[in-house]
C-alpha cells in the first residue's frame, strides 16, 4: 500500500520499520514532525523531546550501547550542540544500529545560518546518505541501520527543507524487530574512551573508512544512468529531482550515498560523458572531492541560498544542444510589500519588547518567536546568535563594559532549558549584576508549539514533574527573582526597573502561555471607542497585527475582531482610554 | 493523465492554505496521479506570506513548480495572487479570493498596499476567477470554510473526481464542521462555469 507522506513522516516510518526501540530529540525546523509523528503513531518506540540536541544524543549512545536500534533527529544547527558525542562515537561506534537524521535548512526559512552539514559527516568520519524524496527517505533510514551495524559506525542520514517539507507516495512495509538482545554488556575497550583506548579505536576507524569507501562502489543507491552523453551530471538529494527536471535528457550519476564518495564510479562516469557537472546545493562539497581527483568538472549551484529548477533552467539555458531543456521565465520586479513574519495578535512576548524599548536597553536576544522582537515597529533585540546565546552575551557586555543596568537578556523557557541554564550558572558564578528575562509561554512555540521540561508533559503525552524556573534560579544563587503577568504593563515597567537597577543579579519570569494554546478560549476582545480615538497612532507601536488605521484618510485605528485576543495590553498603552473591552 | 499538473496555493499565514494543499494532493493521490506538494513550515507560518507547490500527474520529479508553468494559481490573498503571478502560465488559471490582509508594513506605515490589484491580474492573464470565499464561508455557517469554498473552485478546473474530493475532505475536517465545508464547497464549485 502507498501513502502520501512528507519526508519527515517517512523518516519516522523508516524507524518502524527498522525495529527502532528508542528515538529522541530537541524540536527544530525542518526536522520536528519526525518525533511528532513517531509519538503519534508507533507506540512500539520510546520517544523523548530531550532539553537539547547533546542529550538527545547521548541518550541515543547510551541506547545504542544496550543494545538497541536508535533514531536521534535535530536541525542542522543541532548538529553543532550535539558534534561533541558525535566525533567520539565515530570512535565507539554502536551496538544497535544510530542514525542520525539531520534536516538542514538551505535559504535560511527557519534558522540562524545555512551550514552544510554535509561537512559533518568526512569531518567525524561516519558515513552519510541523502535521499531526494520520501520513497528514499524511508528507504535509506533502515539502509542507515543495516549499514551502522555492519561497519560499526553512527551514521548521518541528511534531508533538507524540500524533503523534509515535501510529500510525495510512499510504499509501506511491515515492522521487522532487531535481534540484537537488549542488554548493556561491559566492553570498556570499546565504550569507555580514555586516551589508552581512544588511540587504538582511532585505527579502527581510519580502517572503517576504508571498507566504507569500497561499500559506496557497491551499493545500489549510487545510480548511473548514461543518456545524452554530451551532458553528465553528479548530483544528490533534491538537486536531483531539479535536474530531472530541467535537463530531463542528461546522463546522470545520482549518489545515494554521499560520504565517502564512490570515486572509482565517479572516474567511469566522466570518461562517458563530453561535458561533466556537479549540481549541488550549498558548498562545493561534491565538487571539491572531484576536483582533487584531477577530474575536470563544472560546480553548478549557489553557495548562499536555496537552489531550485528556475535557477538550474537559467544556468544550462546556452550550455545544451540537441537536448529538452525547460525555458526560465524571467522573474517580474513588482516591488510589492513585504508580507514578513510577525508576532501573533496577543502574543505574551509583545509587552515586554514594548516595555524594553521604552527603556532604550540593549537586548540580547535568543532563538524562538521572540526573536520576532528585531522587526519593526518593535526592533527591540540586538543580538541573537544561536541558542542560550542571550544569557552568556549578557554577561560579556557587563564584564566589557562594566555596567549592568542597560542590559537585559531574553531567552524563552525552552530555549532557556535548551542551553541558557549554563549561561545563568555563569552569571552567578562570576558576579553579575545583570537580568535575565525568561518568556515562558509553557512551549516551544516557534517550531510548532512541542512540550519541554518546563511545561510538565512529555512528548508521549504523559504527566510528569515541571522544572520550575524560579525555585531553579534560586537553587544556583539568583536572591532576586520575580514572576510577572507580561499582559500588566505597570507591574512588567516596576520588575524590569527594579532588576536592570539591583546591585544583584535578577531573573524575571513571564508568566502567560503561548497565544497559540488558548486563543479558543477568549473571553473578551478589544473594541475602539471612535468617540475617544485621537488617531495618535501610539498603539501602533506595539505591531499588533490586530490593531490597524482605517484608512489614509483616517488616522484613527480599528481593531479586528476576529484577530483580537483579549490580551487588553493596547487598552493600557492608549491615554485616551479609547480601546474599550467587549465581552465574547 | 500523461500530463503534468502544476498548483500553487499562496496567501497568508492562518488562512487555512496548508490543509488545503493537504487536501488537494491526497485527492490527487487517491485519483491514481503520482504527486509531490512542497512548502515551508516554522517562521514563516507567523502571519507571514505562505505558498505551497503541488504537483501531480504520471511521474514528478521535482516537487517545486517552475515560474511560467504553473497552470492553476489559488490565491487566499490578493497581494499574495500578484506577487505569486508570474509563476502562472500563459494559459494558466487563476482564482483569487477578494481578501486584503494588511502586512505589517502596510499597517505600520512603511508600505502601500497596491492599489488595482484586480485589474492588473485581468489586463494580463487571461482567466482570473474571483471569489468572496469569506462570504460564501459566513453563509454555509462556519467562517472557517473559505478554504473549502477555493477548493471548491479548484476542483472545476483540476483531473479529479468529485466524489474523490468529498471524500477527503469529510476525512480531513472536524465531524462537526463536515456540513459547513460541504456547503462552502458546493458554493465555490458553482462560481466557476
Amino acid at each position: 500500500m502507498k501513502k502520501l507522506l512528507s519526508g519527515n513522516e517517512a523518516v519516522a516510518r523508516g524507524a518502524y520499520e527498522s525495529g527502532v526501540i528508542v528515538a529522541s530529540a530537541y524540536p527544530g525546523t525542518p526536522s520536528t514532525e519526525i518525533l511528532e509523528t513517531v509519538a503519534a503513531e508507533y507506540p512500539e518506540i520510546y520517544a523523548e523531546w530531550s532539553p537539547n540536541e547533546k542529550v538527545a544524543f547521548e541518550v541515543g549512545v547510551g541506547a545504542s550501547f544496550a543494545g538497541a536500534r536508535v533514531l536521534v533527529t535535530m536541525k542542522h544547527v543541532g548538529v553543532n550542540v550535539a558534534a561533541d558525542p558525535l566525533f567520539t562515537m565515530s570512535y565507539t561506534g554502536v551496538k544497535g544500529g544510530f542514525v542520525l537524521l539531520c534536516a538542514g535548512d538551505p535559504g535560511m526559512h527557519s534558522s540562524q545560518n545555512e551550514q552544510d552539514n554535509r561537512n559533518y559527516a568526512k569531518f567525524a568520519k561516519i558515513p552519510m546518505l541523502e535521499p531526494s524524496d520520501s520513497q528514499e527517505a524511508k528507504e535509506f533510514v533502515k539502509m542507515g541501520f543495516s549499514i551502522s551495524e555492519q561497519y560499526d559506525t553512527p551514521i548521518i542520514v541528511r534531508i533538507t527543507t524540500r524533503i523534509a517539507h515535501s510529500k510525495s507516495l510512499v510504499e509501506m512495509e511491515d515492522r521487522v524487530e532487531s535481534e540484537i538482545p537488549l542488554e548493556f554488556v561491559k566492553e570498556p575497550r570499546k565504550f569507555v574512551m580514555i586516551p589508552a583506548h581512544g588511540r587504538l579505536r582511532h585505527v579502527v576507524v581510519e580502517d572503517r573508512l576504508k571498507k566504507l569507501k569500497e561499500f559506496s562502489e557497491e551499493i545500489p543507491i549510487q545510480k548511473m544512468e548514461i543518456k545524452n552523453p554530451k551532458i553528465g551530471i553528479i548530483t544528490s538529494g533534491i538537486s536531483y529531482q531539479y535536474c530531472q527536471e530541467v535537463l530531463p535528457e542528461a546522463s546522470v550519476l545520482k549518489l545515494g550515498m554521499t560520504n565517502p564518495i564512490p570515486k572509482d564510479m565517479i572516474r567511469d562516469f566522466a570518461g562517458k560523458v563530453e561535458k561533466l557537472f556537479v549540481v549541488e546545493e550549498l558548498d562545493p562539497f561534491l565538487e571539491d572531492q572531484i576536483l582533487q581527483m584531477g577530474i575536470s568538472v563544472q560546480g553548478v549551484g549557489k553557495l548562499t541560498g536555496e537552489l531550485s529548477p528556475d535557477y538550474l533552467a537559467e544556468f544550462f539555458q546556452n550550455k545544451v544542444e540537441d537536448m529538452k531543456i525547460i525555458h526560465p521565465t524571467p522573474s517580474e520586479k513588482m516591488n510589492l510589500p513585504a508580507r514578513p513574519p510577525a508576532m501573533c495578535a496577543g502574543c505574551p512576548h509583545r509587552s515586554v519588547f514594548y516595555t524594553l524599548k521604552r527603556k532604550k536597553l540593549t537586548v540580547t536576544g535568543d532563538i524562538g518567536c521572540y526573536t520576532l522582537g528585531v522587526l519593526p515597529p518593535l526592533e527591540t533585540m540586538d543580538t541573537c546568535v544561536c541558542m542560550g546565546a542571550s544569557v552568556g552575551s549578557a554577561l560579556g557586555i557587563e564584564k566589557a563594559t562594566g555596567r549592568s543596568d542597560n542590559v537585559v537578556a531574553v531567552i524563552g523557557d525552552s530555549t532557556f532549558v535548551h542551553s541558557g541554564i549554563t549561561g545563568l550558572v555563569d552569571m552567578v558564578y562570576n558576579k553579575s549584576r545583570g537580568t535575565v528575562i525568561i518568556l515562558d509561554n509553557d512551549t516551544t512555540a516557534m517550531t510548532g508549539r512541542q512540550e519541554h521540561p518546563g511545561t510538565g508533559v512529555t512528548l508521549m503525552g504523559e504527566e510528569t514533574k515541571r522544572t520550575d524556573f524560579i525555585k531553579l534560579a534560586k537553587a544556583l544563587g539568583v536572591e532576586n527573582t520575580e514572576v510577572v503577568n507580561p499582559y500588566d504593563l505597570e507591574a512588567l515597567d516596576k520588575a524590569i526597573d527594579k532588576a536592570v537597577n539591583s546591585d544583584e543579579l535578577s531573573v524575571i519570569v513571564t508568566n502567560q502561555p503561548c497565544l497559540l494554546l488558548r486563543r479558543e478560549k477568549r473571553t473578551q476582545i478589544a473594541e475602539v471607542d471612535l468617540a475617544s480615538c485621537i488617531g495618535c497612532q501610539l498603539c501602533l507601536r506595539l505591531g499588533c497585527p490586530a490593531i490597524s488605521v482605517i484608512s489614509s484618510d483616517n488616522k484613527k485605528v480599528k481593531i479586528d475582531s476576529m484577530l483580537c485576543s483579549g490580551c487588553m495590553v493596547c487598552a493600557d498603552v492608549c491615554k485616551s482610554k479609547a480601546i474599550i473591552s467587549i465581552s465574547v | 493523465m500523461d500530463k503534468v499538473t502544476n498548483l500553487i496555493l499562496t496567501g497568508v499565514g492562518g488562512q487555512g492554505i496548508l490543509t488545503a494543499s493537504e487536501i488537494i494532493s491526497e485527492a490527487a493521490a487517491q485519483a491514481g496521479h503520482d504527486v509531490k506538494k512542497s512548502e515551508i513550515h516554522g517562521m514563516s507560518q507567523r502571519g507571514g506570506s505562505v505558498n505551497s507547490h503541488i504537483r501531480f500527474g504520471e511521474k514528478i520529479y521535482s516537487p517545486l513548480v517552475i515560474k511560467g508553468e504553473c497552470d492553476l494559481l489559488l490565491a487566499f490573498e490578493k497581494l499574495e495572487a500578484l506577487r505569486m503571478a508570474d509563476f502562472v502560465k500563459e494559459d494558466g488559471n487563476i482564482i483569487v479570493n477578494r481578501q486584503q490582509i494588511n502586512p505589517s508594513t502596510v499597517i505600520n506605515g512603511t508600505a502601500k498596499y497596491p492599489e488595482n490589484i484586480e485589474d492588473k491580474l485581468t489586463s494580463k492573464y487571461k482567466s482570473v476567477i474571483f471569489i468572496d470565499a469569506l462570504n460564501i464561508a459566513k453563509e454555509s455557517g462556519n467562517i472557517r470554510t473559505a478554504n473549502t469554498a477555493m477548493l471548491g473552485a479548484a476542483s472545476k478546473l483540476l483531473n479529479i473526481p468529485a466524489d474523490i474530493w468529498i471524500d477527503v475532505i469529510r476525512m480531513r475536517v472536524p465531524e462537526r464542521a463536515i456540513e459547513a465545508n460541504m456547503k462552502s464547497f458546493q458554493m465555490g464549485l458553482d462560481i466557476i462555469k
